[in-house]
This record gives C-alpha cells, sequence and structure tokens, in this order.
C-alpha cells in the first residue's frame, strides 16, 4: 500500500493518450489535470456568484428564490474553497512544481497521485449533480451546521442534495489526503543530493507545511461528517438535541448539541485557511524574487513565520464561535491567542516587501499579481483583527465584514498567487508564453474592480448588514449599507469581464503562445535547468544537485545578474 | 527511486507511513473528542460492552503477533495466519454487532450505542485496509514491514478505542 | 542601467496603492458607518472598532506607501546586489514588528475590549429585568414572566404554531399569566435586561445591532446574553445566524421607552392564557 512505486531508472514516457494524458501518473499532467478540472468549476462558482450580486442588487426584483438564494451562497462558498483554490492552488501547483523544485523525477507515490485525481472528478461531478436533485443543492452555508444541514424539514437543500455534498466533500478529503501524504514524503525524501531542507524554495516549505496541516485537520471534518450523515439518515442524535418542532411536530431526537459540529468543523476549517493562503505567499516569494532579482528578504526569518502560523492555526477554531455562548473565559482565550496570528504574517507580509528592497524590478503579468497579493495578505491580514478581537467580533459576526475579509484572504491572496503562478510557470507548463498585454490587461481589469469591490464590503459589515440575506431592505438600519450595493455588484461583472481575458489568454497560450526555452524569466531554481515543457521524468539529463541557496539573483551585475541553483561553487 | 540514484534518501515509506498514523490518529482523536463532548448530555446511558468484545482483541491481538513473527522470520505462513485472524477479528466484530442488536441496542437507540457501533465501523474499515496492506506485502514482501507498522497501529487504535467506550 | 524614470506601468502601479489605500482610509474616517448605539456597553464595543481601525489603518497606510515607494523606486533598473543578511540581522529586524504588533493586537484585546467583554458576559446587576426570547423558523417570540415574576414551565410537545407558539404549560400556575408576543420586544430604559434565549428548530442569532448585541442561539441550550439599554427608542431585532429561506426576513422590533411606560405597558399584556 505504502510502496513507492517510482519509474526504475528509466524515464520513458508512457505512449498512447490515455496513459500520457488522462491516467497518467506523471505528476506534471496529474497538476494540469487539476488545474483545468478548478478552472471549470470557477467558472460555475463565479456565475453563481453573479447571480448572488444580480439578487443583492436588485432584490425587488426577486431574481431568484430565497431558497435558490441560500443554496447559491452556500455552493459558491463550498467550490470556491474546496473544489477552485485548493485544486488549483495546492493540488494544481503542489503537484506540478513539487518534483521539479526538489529535484526528483516525480512524487514520491505517483499511482496514489493519479488515483487522488480521480477520486476528486466524481467529487465534483456530485456536486455538480446536487443541483439538479428534488429541493436543490445544499443550502446550509458552507459551514453546513446542524440542525439546519441536518433536517430535510429545516430547508429544501437539506434533502438529497446535503447529503451528495457529503459524500462530495468526503472524496475531497479522501483526494485531498492522497496529495498530502505524497507531499510530505517527496518533499522530505525525494530531494536531490544537496537539497537541504534549508535549500528548498520557500513555495516548497509553503506545500510541505500546507501538507501537514491538512493531514492533521481534515480528519476532524471527517469524522464531522461521518456523524452528520448519520444524524440525517440513521436517526441518532449526535448533534441534534431534545424538543426539536418543525410544524407542530416534535422529532425523536434527544441529548446532541449543535455546538459539538462548529468544533469539529473549525478544527479544520481555520487550518484550511492557512493550507491555501500559505502556498499563494510561496509563490508570492518565487515570483518577487524572480522579477525583483534579489533573494527574497529574510528566508529564515519566513519558514520561522510559517511554522508559527502553522502551530497557532491549529489552536484558535474557537475564534469563528465567540458569540455561540461558549465559555466567556474560553473566548477570551481564542481571542488572546488568535490576534497574536497577526504577528508571524506581518513578519511574513513585510519580508514580501522588503524584498523589493534594492532590487531591479521588472513589472511583468506575473509580478503584477504578485504585488497586488502583497496589499491583499496586507488587508486580509489586518481585518483579521477586527475579527480575532472578541469585542470587536462580537459586533462583526456574520456580517458583511467577514465576507469582505475572507475574500481578501482566501478568495484574493489565493487567486493572486495562482494568477502569477501561472503567468510565471506557464512556461514550465506548455513551453509556450502567455501574452504579455492581455496580462496586463487582466491585471488591471482585476485589480480596478476586485479591491474596491471586496473593500466596501468592509464597509457594509461596519454599517451592520448581515451576510447570507437575501433581501437586506428588509431592516431599516443597514441602509447606508446596503446603499452600496449596487456599486458592488456593478464591479463584480467588471471583475467577472476581466476573467474572460484570462481564460482566452490561458487558452490561446496553450496553442499560439509564444514559444520559449528552458529559462525565460532567468531564474534560479531547479525548474528552470530543463527543456519547457518539462519531459516526463523531468529532466532527460542527470537529475541536477543543489549547490547553493535558491536564491541567488544579484550576482554579477550585468545580464547574467543569476546563478543557478544547480551551479556548483567554483 | 530516480534512475540516477541523485536523491537524499531512497526509502519514503517510513514517512509515508507515520503522516498515514497521523492522519487516522487523528481522526480517532476527533471521534474522542465528539465521544467526551457528547457524553455530558442527560441522555448518556452505558451500554454494556458485548462479552465477545474481549474475546476480539485477544484474536487481534495474536493475529498482530502472528504478523510480526511473520515480518521477523519472513515465514509465509506467518503472514497467513495473520490474515486469517484478522479476518476473524472482523467475523467477531459483527457478532458484537448481532449482540447489540439482540440486547435491543441498535445504532440509534442511545448515544453510547451509536459511538460503539460508528467507532467499530470506521475501526473495521482501517482494518480491511490493512488486510489490503497485508495481503499486498504477501505478494511484495519489502511492503511487509511498512503493513505490519500500519497492522500493530490499527490493532494499538482498537485497544484504545475500547479503553474510552469502556471506561469513560 | 538606472534611468531617472520608472517605466509607466510602475508609476501607475505605485499610484494605484497610494490612491486604493488614502480612499480607503478615507472611507472608514469620514464616514461613520456604525449606527447610532443605544446599549451601556455599546460604546466599549465601539471604542475596541475604533482602536483597532486606528492601528490597522496606521499599518496599512505606511504599508502601502513603502510598497508603493519601492515600486516606484526599484523599477528604474540598476545593479542589485546578492548580499544575504546573517542571522542576527534577521532577526534583530523581525524584533520591531513582532514587539509591535503583539503589543497592539493583545492591547486591543485586553485593555481596550475587556472591559465590554466582561460586561457583556460578566455578573448579572442587580434589579435586571428577565425575559425570554425564543427564536424558530422564521419568527422571534417574546416571554415576560408575568405578575408573578416567575417563567411558567414550556415543553416542546405543547408547541402550536398559533394555539401555542412557546408551548407553555398551562398545568403549571406560573404558567398562565406568562406574557408571550410575536415579534416586538419592549425594554425599560436604562435598566439591565438579561434574555433567556431559546429556539425551537435550527440556530439562530439574537441581534440588535443598535445595541452592540449579538448571541446565537443553540437549540437544546439555554443560552443568555444582557444589556442596558440607555436611549429610549425604536430599534430593530434580526437574525444573524443562517436559519433557512426565510432567514432574511426573521425581523423584529425592540421598544425601548422610560421605565414608567415600559410598566404601564407590561401591566396591559394580559398573559397567554388569561
Ligand atoms: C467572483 C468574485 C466573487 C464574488 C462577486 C463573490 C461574492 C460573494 C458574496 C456576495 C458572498 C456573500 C453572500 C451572502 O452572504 O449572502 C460570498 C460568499 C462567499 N464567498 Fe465569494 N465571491 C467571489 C469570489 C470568491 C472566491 C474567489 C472565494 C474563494 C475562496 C469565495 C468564497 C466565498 C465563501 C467561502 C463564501 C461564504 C459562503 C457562505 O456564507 O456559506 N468567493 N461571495
Ligand atoms: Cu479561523
Ligand atoms: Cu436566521
Amino acid at each position: 500500500m505504502i510502496e513507492s512505486s517510482g519509474h526504475e531508472g528509466g524515464h520513458e514516457a508512457p505512449r498512447g493518450f490515455l496513459r500520457r494524458y488522462v491516467f497518467s501518473t506523471d505528476h506534471k499532467v496529474i497538476g494540469i489535470q487539476y488545474f483545468l478540472t478548478a478552472v471549470v468549476m470557477a467558472l460555475v462558482a463565479t456565475v453563481l456568484a453573479m447571480l448572488i450580486r444580480v439578487q443583492l442588487a436588485w432584490p425587488e426584483k426577486a431574481v431568484v428564490a430565497p431558497e435558490t438564494y441560500v443554496s447559491l451562497v452556500t455552493m459558491h462558498g463550498t467550490l470556491m474553497v474546496f473544489f477552485v483554490v485548493s485544486l488549483a492552488l495546492v493540488s494544481g501547483f503542489g503537484n506540478f512544481l513539487i518534483p521539479l523544485h526538489v529535484g526528483a523525477r516525480d512524487m514520491a507515490y505517483p499511482f496514489l497521485n493519479m488515483l487522488s485525481f480521480w477520486v476528486i472528478v466524481p467529487g465534483c461531478v456530485l456536486m455538480l449533480a446536487s443541483f439538479l436533485v428534488e429541493g436543490g443543492a445544499a443550502a446550509a452555508g458552507w459551514t453546513a451546521y446542524p440542525p439546519l444541514s441536518a433536517l430535510g424539514k429545516a430547508v429544501p437543500g437539506s434533502g438529497l442534495g446535503q447529503t451528495l455534498w457529503l459524500l462530495a466533500m468526503a472524496l475531497f478529503i479522501a483526494s485531498f489526503t492522497m496529495g498530502g501524504l505524497n507531499y510530505v514524503t517527496t518533499i522530505v525524501n525525494c530531494r536531490t543530493r544537496g537539497m537541504s531542507m534549508m535549500r528548498l524554495p520557500l513555495v516548497v516549505w509553503t506545500f510541505l507545511i500546507s501538507a501537514v496541516l491538512g493531514l492533521l485537520s481534515f480528519p476532524a471534518l471527517t469524522a464531522a461528517a461521518i456523524l452528520l450523515l448519520l444524524d440525517r439518515h440513521a436517526g441518532t442524535s449526535f448533534y441534534l438535541p431534545a424538543g426539536l418542532v418543525f410544524g407542530n411536530e416534535t422529532l425523536p431526537h434527544q441529548g446532541g448539541t449543535p455546538l459539538l459540529f462548529q468544533h469539529l468543523f473549525w478544527f479544520l476549517g481555520h487550518p484550511e485557511v492557512y493550507v491555501l493562503v500559505l502556498p499563494a505567499l510561496g509563490i508570492g516569494f518565487e515570483v518577487i524574487a524572480a522579477f525583483a532579482r534579489r533573494p527574497p528578504f529574510g528566508y529564515r526569518l519566513s519558514v520561522y513565520s510559517i511554522l508559527v502560523i502553522a502551530v497557532l492555526s491549529m489552536i484558535v477554531w474557537g475564534h469563528h464561535m465567540f458569540v455561540s455562548g461558549m465559555n466567556p473565559y474560553l473566548g477570551k482565550y481564542f481571542s488572546i491567542v488568535t490576534v497574536l496570528i497577526t504577528v508571524p504574517f506581518s513578519v511574513l507580509g513585510l519580508n514580501l516587501i522588503a524584498s523589493l528592497w534594492r532590487g531591479r524590478i521588472r513589472l511583468d503579468a506575473a509580478m503584477l499579481f504578485a504585488l497586488g497579493l502583497v496589499s491583499a495578505i496586507g488587508i486580509g491580514g489586518l481585518g483579521g483583527l477586527y475579527l480575532g478581537t472578541a469585542t470587536s467580533d462580537l459586533y462583526f459576526h456574520d456580517s458583511y465584514f467577514v465576507v469582505g475579509h475572507f475574500h481578501f484572504t482566501i478568495g484574493t491572496v489565493t487567486f493572486f498567487g495562482i494568477y502569477a503562478g501561472t503567468y510565471y510557470w506557464f512556461p514550465k507548463m506548455f513551453g509556450r508564453r502567455m501574452d504579455e498585454g492581455l496580462g496586463r490587461v487582466h491585471f488591471w481589469l482585476t485589480v480596478t474592480s476586485l479591491f474596491p469591490m471586496f473593500l466596501l464590503m468592509h464597509y457594509q459589515g461596519l454599517g451592520g448588514l448581515l451576510r447570507r440575506t437575501y433581501d437586506p431592505t428588509v431592516y431599516a438600519y443597514n441602509a447606508a449599507a446596503r446603499g452600496l450595493n449596487l456599486s458592488i455588484t456593478l464591479l463584480a461583472f467588471g471583475l467577472g469581464a476581466g476573467q474572460i481575458v484570462f481564460l482566452v489568454n490561458l487558452f490561446r497560450s496553450m496553442f499560439a503562445g509564444e514559444r520559449t526555452g528552458e529559462n525565460p524569466w532567468q531564474a534560479t531554481t531547479l525548474e528552470w535547468t530543463t527543456e519547457s515543457p518539462a519531459p516526463h521524468g523531468n529532466w532527460r539529463r542527470e537529475v541536477p544537485s543543489a549547490h547553493r541557496s535558491p536564491y541567488e539573483y544579484g550576482r554579477n551585475g550585468g545580464a547574467e545578474d543569476f546563478v543557478l541553483q544547480s551551479a556548483e561553487k567554483a | 527511486m530516480n534512475g540516477n540514484g541523485a536523491t537524499l534518501a531512497t526509502r519514503p515509506a517510513p514517512l509515508g507511513l507515520l503522516g498515514v498514523l497521523a492522519t487516522v490518529g487523528m481522526l480517532f482523536a476527533a471521534f474522542t473528542a465528539a465521544y467526551l463532548v457528547r457524553r455530558t448530555a442527560a441522555d448518556w446511558r452505558p451500554v454494556a460492552l458485548p462479552a465477545i468484545a474481549w474475546a476480539n482483541v485477544a484474536v487481534l491481538v495474536s493475529s498482530g503477533a502472528a504478523v510480526e513473527a511473520a515480518r521477523r522470520t519472513g515465514r509465509g505462513p506467518w503472514l497467513l495466519a495473520g490474515l486469517g485472524l484478522g479476518v476473524a477479528f472482523l467475523g467477531g466484530q459483527l457478532l458484537a454487532w448481532r449482540d447489540l442488536a439482540g440486547r435491543g441496542v441498535f445504532l440509534a437507540t442511545g448515544p453510547h450505542g451509536s459511538f460503539l457501533y460508528v467507532l467499530s465501523a470506521v475501526h473495521g474499515a482501517h482494518v480491511l485496509a490493512g488486510l489490503g496492506a497485508l495481503a499486498y506485502a504477501g505478494a511484495r514482501p519489502a511492503a511487509l514491514g511498512t503493513a505490519s507498522a500500519f497492522w500493530h497501529f490499527v490493532g494499538g487504535i482498537w485497544l484504545y478505542v475500547l479503553v474510552v467506550v469502556s471506561v469513560l | 542601467m538606472e534611468t531617472a524614470r520608472p517605466p509607466a506601468s510602475a508609476s501607475a502601479l505605485a499610484a494605484f496603492f497610494v490612491v486604493l489605500a488614502a480612499l480607503t482610509a478615507l472611507g472608514f474616517a469620514a464616514i461613520s458607518w456604525l449606527p447610532v448605539v443605544a446599549s451601556e456597553h455599546g460604546p466599549g464595543v465601539d471604542r475596541t472598532i475604533v482602536y483597532i481601525l486606528v492601528v490597522t489603518g496606521v499599518l496599512f497606510l505606511v504599508g502601502h506607501a513603502v510598497l508603493a515607494g519601492f515600486v516606484w523606486r526599484y523599477s528604474r533598473g540598476g545593479t542589485p546586489e546578492y548580499r544575504p543578511l546573517s542571522p542576527k540581522v534577521e532577526w534583530s529586524w523581525a524584533l520591531l514588528p513582532v514587539l509591535a504588533l503583539t503589543v497592539a493586537s493583545e492591547v486591543g484585546v485586553l485593555v481596550i475590549g475587556g472591559p465590554a467583554w466582561s460586561q457583556i458576559y460578566g455578573e448579572t446587576p442587580a434589579g435586571a429585568l428577565e425575559i425570554e426570547v425564543v427564536g424558530k423558523q422564521f419568527e422571534w417570540l417574546v416571554r415576560y414572566p408575568g405578575k408573578d415574576g416567575r417563567f411558567g414551565r414550556t415543553a416542546a410537545e405543547l408547541v402550536h404554531d398559533v394555539r401555542n407558539p412557546v408551548g407553555l404549560d398551562k398545568k403549571d400556575p406560573a404558567a398562565s399569566d406568562d406574557v408571550v408576543l410575536r415579534g416586538a420586544l419592549h425594554l425599560p430604559e436604562g435598566r439591565p435586561v438579561v434574555v433567556r434565549l431559546r429556539s425551537l428548530d435550527v440556530l439562530h442569532s439574537f441581534a440588535i445591532p443598535e445595541l452592540r448585541v449579538k448571541q446565537d442561539i443553540v437549540p437544546g441550550h439555554l443560552g443568555r446574553t444582557q444589556f442596558r439599554p440607555v436611549r429610549a427608542g425604536s430599534y430593530e431585532l434580526a437574525c444573524a445566524e443562517l436559519c433557512g429561506l426565510g432567514h432574511y426576513r426573521m425581523s423584529g422590533k425592540v421598544v425601548v421607552e422610560p421605565a414608567p411606560e415600559f410598566e404601564r405597558w407590561l401591566r396591559e399584556q394580559a398573559g397567554w392564557f388569561e
């Protein structure tokens, strides 16, 4: 089961379309498969977001029904977090980059890797199919809190839709766990000669920590989901207390506690944020180093900060539950440790900024997005203080402030990481470049709509606008806040349009982009020592060894201002 | 693994195994947490464990011993014995379920019983995985070290689960 | 290779960061988004928010100014040098943000936010009015203990949408004078209020934004929250936890009136079974 089954010796590519591109065990093919799957899911999730925005801008027109609205919000959140960002960033880039970066010919367990992809495919299908079943898709929020998620009587989406949601999530977790096992073993055990841990590119560190966090935290969601399924279908009472009344009828459950689910969910849910955000930061470090021609500021400091973030992230989940009725002293504890996360985060953010210092910046599309990422991590990180401080969270909890905040962190930082990574590594994936002009248009359309849009949501939260509300005009106190809804919706349309530019660029460049050589960006890490696209087995010649730090930029001045990590010391 | 032998280490198995153990361990830790929370509710009535539960432990422990002997001696019959005892354990677990059901304790009868079913089912799934690993190791002896370590872990988990559900 | 002017894209990006940061800060500072505040602990909550606004505002502006400055300054070419830092330099550089942020964030939690938190979750002040709020899909039910000052027994089996919305037990003498209202909450100005919170079906959250009150209601648990309304007026009660398709319209009214008027109003209310 756990035996590795790498390529023994030969790096002969498998023949036949199926073995090469469909049931491939090549980490690069699998990475791209994940990426393209995420693109499809992103299209769906974005359409859902647009429907949400249309409803909010013109609530009086009741474009969708209230029960549809809750399904839209639930599925938009679920798809974006688990089936878009997780797939593209962690599974996609993680698979593509790790072996290339550590100097391995493939993942430690290539077959397991293929399996992990083919487990997520039915997961995607189930998620999408849930729109078509009776009662519609799940409607209890991406957090799926019971009793709402446990009882078909509570909301239509909690019928078959919620069951499919749970099964799809189970497949997702299985896939992600297989991926995580591969990442950890590959990074630790399959490094090339000379690639000590402290010579790993930072992005590899972020994938490592992200994978460890995933392995340790996802089981909590597995347990939570199993118990929820049983409460739904087997009549157990893990989460369901006595005395629930629907339509004058008392349900037979007794003794369960809904808060149990919340604890289990957030024990996963909070680390999951870092599972997603850390690799995006890692990509930021790689791209900024290459385009500022400087080693990232404070390599060790960044590694330690990432480790501190990982440890803290496992002990702060309760900050999502300040107003759930938990013990106020416990609340205070969670508040004290939560706000401490700002500390390592600000170190990372400052390191990213300081990496520009005395550099020679080239503002290609990849770099533009990496710099946008730095700004977004600042906004998202600082926004976290409002929510981590229990006293202010009392006001912000479940408001649009939260919506604005997490769209900057798990929405913007991650997406900008994906975009920066796509422009940067596209040549290694396809041997061609993406169009630079379209890339810039994409960047400017994106930042000028996305930043104001999600910032305005912070104001809305300050004004008390509550999230997951189908028609905010029911209330009068939020008039100022909801007045921004039309602007936000128009910005969202602009943002959506900007992404079409990206898609066109992506698919056109795959076939018609300008061809590139091994190292189009004059970068230093090992993936740039092989041809583009990288062949099966990654290097036709011997696997290069690591002889120095991964970021020797600005070495000699002049045109050849860098030294490859594989270059032997003189 | 890499053709030219340039990698630092060529045996990822121990670390991969550690990852599996960590994530499975966390799964049972999560169930334990749920158990501890749930048992504080007013409707918690402990259910007596089926008598066969302890016999099952003996079967599982002897299976572990047989697998260990197989690992040390490399003899096939020991492995077969270990596999057989593992299958017998699963059969014993089914009997334990029948015992519970015979006493009117079904999945949804009460919280303690629910946990007995859930924990033994989730554990049983891991036993199945372990049996698969052992069978695979029968064909590929190099994998026996890893498979047996997983098997001992699965056995240990069951002891742990029994302690939780009978003491707490 | 250094040029006098950075390329247009660098100037544009630097300008974008500066304008973005400035406008964002302006939006927070120049417009008072927070609704009026009408409870005793409310200003403490607002103070915490303002404190964080100032702290994060400074960090946000400085951070973006530096980011913009670097983009602008270092896009002009030049020859970077490869100069890795020694661990000592790294650590001493990190000291500043570590100390500054630890202090700034914990001051927010403990010094500024602490008192309001204790007010909300601390001892109940003497002479508090105790009422009960029951959440159900998609309606708020409010119960006053009636003249005897005691809440009567309730049971889920007795709940009926129309005839007995909170499930009062007629057999309990304490129940007969309990006052049950739909969707509206009357409170005396200046007197502490303790709210017992119950849910009949799913999670709800008892939220009165203008009173800076928000407390989830968990079915199966008897929750509570306390506050002191200090400004007479009519406020809105909202459900802040997704509870189904009608969540958005699960609103209610909170009428805070001077104590004598409140007492008069309460006397006029008949018990549910009277
Ligand atoms: C195309 C741009 C996007 C727009 C216009 C958008 C809009 C929205 C809005 C308006 C809501 C709140 C709806 C409500 O509470 O009633 C929401 C919820 C959410 N969004 Fe997005 N979003 C976008 C992209 C993303 C991305 C990239 C992510 C990445 C992770 C994401 C994750 C979520 C999550 C987790 C929720 C919460 C769902 C819930 O409440 O259960 N969104 N989105
Ligand atoms: Cu969190
Ligand atoms: Cu609600």
